[in-house]
């Protein structure tokens, strides 16, 4: 709950005067039954017609009051809840967006989009109802109680007498039902599972005739989910009826009781009749508090997913700076990594790229190759061993310093709905000409001149709208528009047929010359086989280094994978 | 005291995508046309339908009975001092208690009914819809979304259910409630009944006012709200990306564009929603000013009694109630109607088109494919293949090379009939494919493609998937073979280990390892790889080539690669381009040509 008071904070005055506003609302509520008492009890004996008017129009007054006060009240309660949930969302989006790589990965993507959209949604939700019926009522409850009690303290301890019983019912109806929700939600996951595995995978479905098989098995879910929901639905469904009964037996109590009262001569009839009309609000006031209850054990749950991306400690350090002198430009020196602490993923891997130069990396899949480049971007730290650029360790820099030299194209790279120029732009400010010449050399420019209207071509998430080639080739663009340093490119051509592979090639070592090192991940020997150096990866560890022409003599695995890839071509 | 938002009560909780927000508008007509067919599966529950009714009318006059006793209760106690008639206020509290308790009990098995009522719609509807989804062709799933598909079956279902359950039984139990209360106060005095020619046509012409003006605040809440989950999902997908460029603070700018939007758009509702409680409760102060002024001036000139005047007053409140929900009501049945529409336009997509009635079974299928002037597009006017024959002995190896677009994959498509030709044939042993059932079709092929496909369970499951009752020998034999055996001794559950949605540390090359095993198992006598080995490296696919060499052993193959490599010992290989065959023969007759395409696509792996 801190943080939604953290986030409530700035508006308090503002929160005050509205619920101030509301109290006064609310109050004015309260007291027409007891104006209808008074009229019946003491105006209408005098038989004084005018004076029962003049309390009309103070009841309808009243009315007025009460609809003015809640209103305005509401509305800044609105106004309090918009702010904070803003201000909630955007810090936990920064943060999202700042958490590390190991930290992603420890929470999971899709953890991270329903925080930020469902509980902060709940949040928001939440914050403006609290506000409306947080003060309501419990005025309704406490003032009506309070107002009663004055009027004839007996009648009240009747009313509420039953209290005790529907709040201990509504808590132990909500003890049980709330866990039999969370069943619930849990099947509906299992069961949205079914559907999209069979949606994506309908053609193997269909091609094994399993289509029987999968229906058995969507039935099945299907069945526990309609068994928990009927669970809970029965379990909750007692609450309404129970709480009517506790209600109305307390008003037949008020009016048992009142009769005995009344003989006595120790109150009214007018008098009970306030108190029917009180025992409906006090009764409408017991079920919002309930609904709170729930609404409010609901948000806690969302309050603390949210605080725990808050609160994650920022696990990337930044060490001293210190320089070495007279090394080369990019240095791997000895560096290990493992993603779950136990196997080693990347083991004592040393190289070095000198100034200018290039460097191709070549290897099995789940060989290491995306780790290594994954380290260099310093998305996580290393287990041991350092890498350098410059001469300086890449962990005493600021992160911002760091990632700025890199231009890089992952392998199934992202691409947002946006226009061709800002997807190659993504966010950095870079000028027209530059971004042309960004996608001529990488072999971009002829098919994003064929759009009408070229580069404000809108693109749709994931870039679904152009084709693998279009979308490697933007990606390409994105990474050389920076004039980066170090330029990355992990997988980045494969599916570019080989020609246009060709070309990407022949730009990017003919005009891309501001570059000062590059680093090519591959599967295709083609892609890798002109560079200065090229490591060959196996199971985390270097096999084999060197140029392509010593690795053919050095490297048996490298041949292999040159023999089946250029089928003796080469010599 | 009313907090549901006119959006639908259950589903608050939950928040929409864009689609669910952009076709709420329908016309009359077909709001009654659907309104129809939901009826059709109440209609399945006729019985229990009826013994809801009757329990719930029960119920309701039970408690409206409530209000007349208290009323004569008062009575009885009104003449005041020493005279309180305590033999009829035993009696009437009795009766009250009694009626009340009746009134409960009936509602709770009303409620109780009612939710197995709307679960067996639900559970029927569901199914119907799944069921419904397994008959669709391919080309269903090529061209929607797989999260739309899925907020019908699920958010729009739990609309329609929550509608059915709530709305419906609102309706009911709020016309005998007014029905009921109006006689009441009638029989009470008509007199009295005159306030609510004031209050009456004040709330409905509030409602009806707000209402208009709400709703579209709240359609634009939704959608706003959708665009931003939207953007938050995107970029979250791309956040390596955004980090390795380091423009976070860029992304985080944008994000605030649009939460604004969405946060001022949800205040915008509210601050015209927010109206509608007070001023309903306005209306019924108002209402209870007027019948406290009224009533008191009746009672005064003995026109009324006391007791009356306090009935009349929980009689209006109970009146003026379902008065006042009648706007939420119809925006619920609106949304839940639009919901209901989108699901049965799911139910009205046209299913694959079923089996000739005499179609064929193909039994020991040799592997003859013959493909005769075959044309297809994926719509009428873009023809993708414009006129492809071709003749394919038993046990050859065909490859297809080709630009992407050029139609590889629809080749497949059209071999498997996950679509049908648009002219000319296609068979198979010499029998015409479109007159065979579609399962032994299907059953004649393996299938690797390159998009891996597992589903969440164990390892063991996924790759026995392919054949009913494989044993364990035969999985381990075929992971064996596929050379992901030793990968999965290594992981803590060894065959047992659950595949999860985050695919925990399994990469896209090893599930593609596990497909092909999957497919290893599989045992038919023709094959297809489209691009099987894509996600994994040379070094691996050499490892597995052995293996891959065993699985098409006198087997019909039809392979598309990208790498030429892998291709050159088909025994034919055909190169397309825009819908027809260009270049065709093997890889030495290809590389013969001078100027062909394949040879000129083959050169360029080693230009530099």
């Amino acid at each position: 709950m801190k943080y939604i008071l953290k986030y409530i904070k700035p508006h308090l005055g503002r929160m005050s005067l509205g619920l101030f506003i509301k109290f006064i609302g609310t109050i004015t509520d309260l007291l027409l039954p007891y104006i209808m008492a008074h009229i019946i009890d003491n105006v209408v004996p005098t038989k004084d017609v005018p004076l029962i008017v003049w309390w009309g129009v103070c009841m309808v007054l009243c009315s007025v009051v009460c609809m003015a006060g809640n209103v305005i009240a509401n509305r800044m309660a609105s106004a309090v809840a918009r702010d904070a949930a803003q201000a909630l969302r955007h810090d936990l989006f920064s943060r999202i967006m700042l958490l590390s790589c190991h930290q992603v990965d420890t929470f999971t993507i899709p953890s991270l989009e329903s925080r930020l959209t469902t509980d902060t949604y709940n949040i928001h939700n939440m914050l403006g109802r609290m506000q409306r019926l947080g003060v309501r009522a419990p005025i309704l409850l406490i003032g009506g109680i309070l107002i009663t009690a004055y009027m004839e303290p007996v009648l009240t301890l009747v009313m509420v007498a039953v209290l005790p019983f529907i709040t201990v019912v509504v808590y132990k109806i909500s003890a049980k039902g709330i866990p039999l929700y969370a069943q619930v939600q849990a099947s509906v996951d299992s069961m949205v599972r079914v559907v999209r595995e069979n949606i994506q995978g309908v053609r193997v479905i269909k091609a094994l005739s399993k289509t029987d098989y999968e229906r058995r098995r969507y039935a099945e879910v299907n069945d526990t989910l309609v068994q928990n929901e009927t669970k809970a639905g029965v379990t909750m469904a007692a609450s309404n009826p129970l709480m009517t009964v506790f209600l109305n037996a307390g008003l037949t109590a008020v009016i048992f009781v009142g009769a005995f009262r009344v003989n006595a001569g120790t109150s009214e009839p007018g008098k009970i009749m306030a108190f029917i009309s009180y025992f409906t609000l006090i009764s409408n006031a017991m079920l919002s508090i309930t609904r709170m209850f729930v609404m409010y054990s609901k948000s806690i749950a969302s309050a603390n997913r949210i605080g725990e991306i808050l609160d994650a400690p920022v696990d990337l350090e930044q060490l001293e700076a210190i320089k070495r002198q007279g090394e080369p430009y990019l240095v791997f020196d000895r560096v290990s990594f493992s993603y779950n602490g136990t196997k080693d993923n990347v083991k004592n891997i040393s190289f070095t790229v000198g100034e200018g130069g290039t460097l191709g990396i070549i290897g099995a899949t789940g060989s290491g190759k995306t780790t290594l480049l994954a380290l260099l971007l310093r998305f996580y730290d290393v287990k041991s061993g350092s890498i350098r650029i410059g001469g300086r360790d890449i962990r005493s820099m600021d992160e911002g310093e760091l990632r700025e030299k890199f231009g890089t194209a992952l392998q199934n790279d992202f691409i947002y709905e946006d226009t061709v120029a800002e997807n190659i732009r993504i966010g950095r400010d870079i000028p027209m000409e530059e971004l042309r010449r960004a996608a001529e050399n990488a072999q971009a420019l002829d098919f994003i001149d064929a759009f009408d209207d070229g580069f404000d071509h809108m693109l749709t998430t994931k870039g679904t709208n152009i084709s693998g080639g279009q979308r490697q080739r933007l990606l390409i663009s994105r990474a050389l528009a920076g004039k980066p340093e170090i330029l990355l490119l992990d997988d980045a051509s494969s599916a570019l047929d080989y020609k246009t592979d060709a070309n990407l090639r022949r730009a990017l070592r003919e005009k891309c010359t501001e570059t000062r090192a590059t680093i090519l991940v591959a599967q295709r020997i083609s892609a890798v086989m002109h560079c200065d150096r090229i490591l060959v990866i196996d199971e985390g560890e270097i096999i084999g280094a060197g140029t392509h022409e010593q690795l053919l003599e050095s490297c048996e695995i490298y041949r292999e994978i040159a023999d089946s890839q250029l089928g003796g071509v080469v010599e | 005291m009313n907090g549901k938002a006119p959006m639908g009560g259950r589903n608050a909780g939950k928040t929409p995508t864009k689609n669910q927000v952009k076709d709420q508008k329908m016309t009359g007509a077909d709001r009654i046309r659907v309104i129809r067919r939901l009826g059709g599966y109440m209609l399945r529950y006729k019985g229990l339908i009826l013994v809801i009714l009757l329990f719930m009318i029960a119920s309701n006059l039970f408690s409206l009975i409530g209000p007349l006793l208290s009323g004569y209760a008062i009575d009885a106690i009104e003449p005041g001092i020493g005279k309180v008639d305590f033999d009829s206020v035993f009696l009437y509290c009795a009766l009250m208690l009694l009626f009340y308790i009746a009134s409960a009990v009936l509602s709770y098995f009303n409620a109780t009914l009612m939710i197995k009522l709307s679960q067996s719609i639900t559970r029927t509807m569901r199914r119907e819809v799944f069921d419904h989804l397994t008959t669709l062709p391919v080309g269903y799933f090529d061209a929607n979304q797989t999260g739309e598909i899925i907020s019908h079956i699920s958010y729009d279902i739990d609309t329609v259910n929550a509608s059915l359950s709530n709305d419906l039984l609102q309706i009911c139990t709020s016309v005998i409630t007014i029905v009921g209360s109006l006689a009441m106060m009638i029989s009470i005095s008509p007199l009295l009944l005159l306030v609510f020619c004031i209050t009456v046509p004040m709330s409905i012409l509030f409602t009806r006012y707000k209402a208009k003006k709400v709703q579209p605040l709240f359609r634009r809440r939704s959608a706003m709200l959708g665009t931003l989950n939207g953007y938050a999902e995107e970029m979250l997908s791309g956040q390596k990306t955004i980090k390795a460029y380091h423009k976070e603070d860029v992304i985080v700018d944008r994000f605030d564009g649009h939460n604004k939007n969405a946060v001022d758009a949800y205040y915008e509702a509210d601050y015209q929603g927010c109206m509608i409680g007070p001023s309903v409760n306005f209306i019924n102060n108002l209402s209870l000013s007027l019948i406290s002024m009224f009533g008191a001036m009746l009672y005064m000139f003995g026109k009324v009694t006391l007791g009356n005047v306090s009935t009349f007053i929980q009689y209006s409140r109970k009146f003026s109630g379902p008065i006042n929900e009648m706007a939420n009501i119809m925006a619920e049945l609106q949304s839940a109607c639009a919901a209901a529409e989108r699901v049965f336009r799911l139910l009205d997509e046209a299913p694959e088109k079923p089996d000739d009635a005499d179609a064929e079974v193909l039994t020991d299928v040799k592997g003859g494919v013959k493909l005769d002037h075959v044309r297809f597009g994926y719509t009428e006017e873009k023809v993708i293949i414009g006129d492809l024959s071709l003749d394919v002995a038993p046990g050859k190896m065909i490859a297809i090379v080709g630009p992407t677009g050029a139609g590889k994959t629809t080749i497949i498509n059209l071999l498997m009939r996950f679509y049908d030709p648009q002219a000319g044939t296609i068979s198979v042993d010499g029998h015409d494919i479109c007159h065979v059932t579609r399962d032994s079709l299907r059953a004649a092929y393996t299938m690797v493609l390159q998009d891996t496909w597992l589903f969440h369970g164990t390892i063991f499951d996924n790759i026995a998937y392919g054949k009913e009752g494989a044993t364990e020998e035969e999985v381990i034999a075929a992971a064996k073979a596929a050379k992901i055996h030793s990968f999965i001794e290594t992981l803590p559950d060894g065959y047992n280990t659950v595949l999860t949605d985050d695919g925990t540390g399994i990469s896209k090359g090893q599930k593609q390892l596990l497909t092909i095993a999957r497919a290893m198992l599989a045992d038919a006598s023709m094959l297809i790889l489209d691009e099987a080995t894509s996600n994994v490296d040379s070094r691996t696919e050499i490892r597995i080539q052995e293996a891959m060499v065993r699985l098409m052993e006198g087997r019909t193959c039809f392979v598309i690669a990208h790498r030429l490599s892998t291709i050159k010992n088909a025994d034919q290989i055909l190169v397309i381009n825009g819908g027809t065959v260009t270049e065709t023969g093997t890889h030495e007759e290809l590389m013969q040509k001078e100027d062909g395409v394949y040879r000129r696509l083959f050169r360029a792996q080693f230009e530099a």
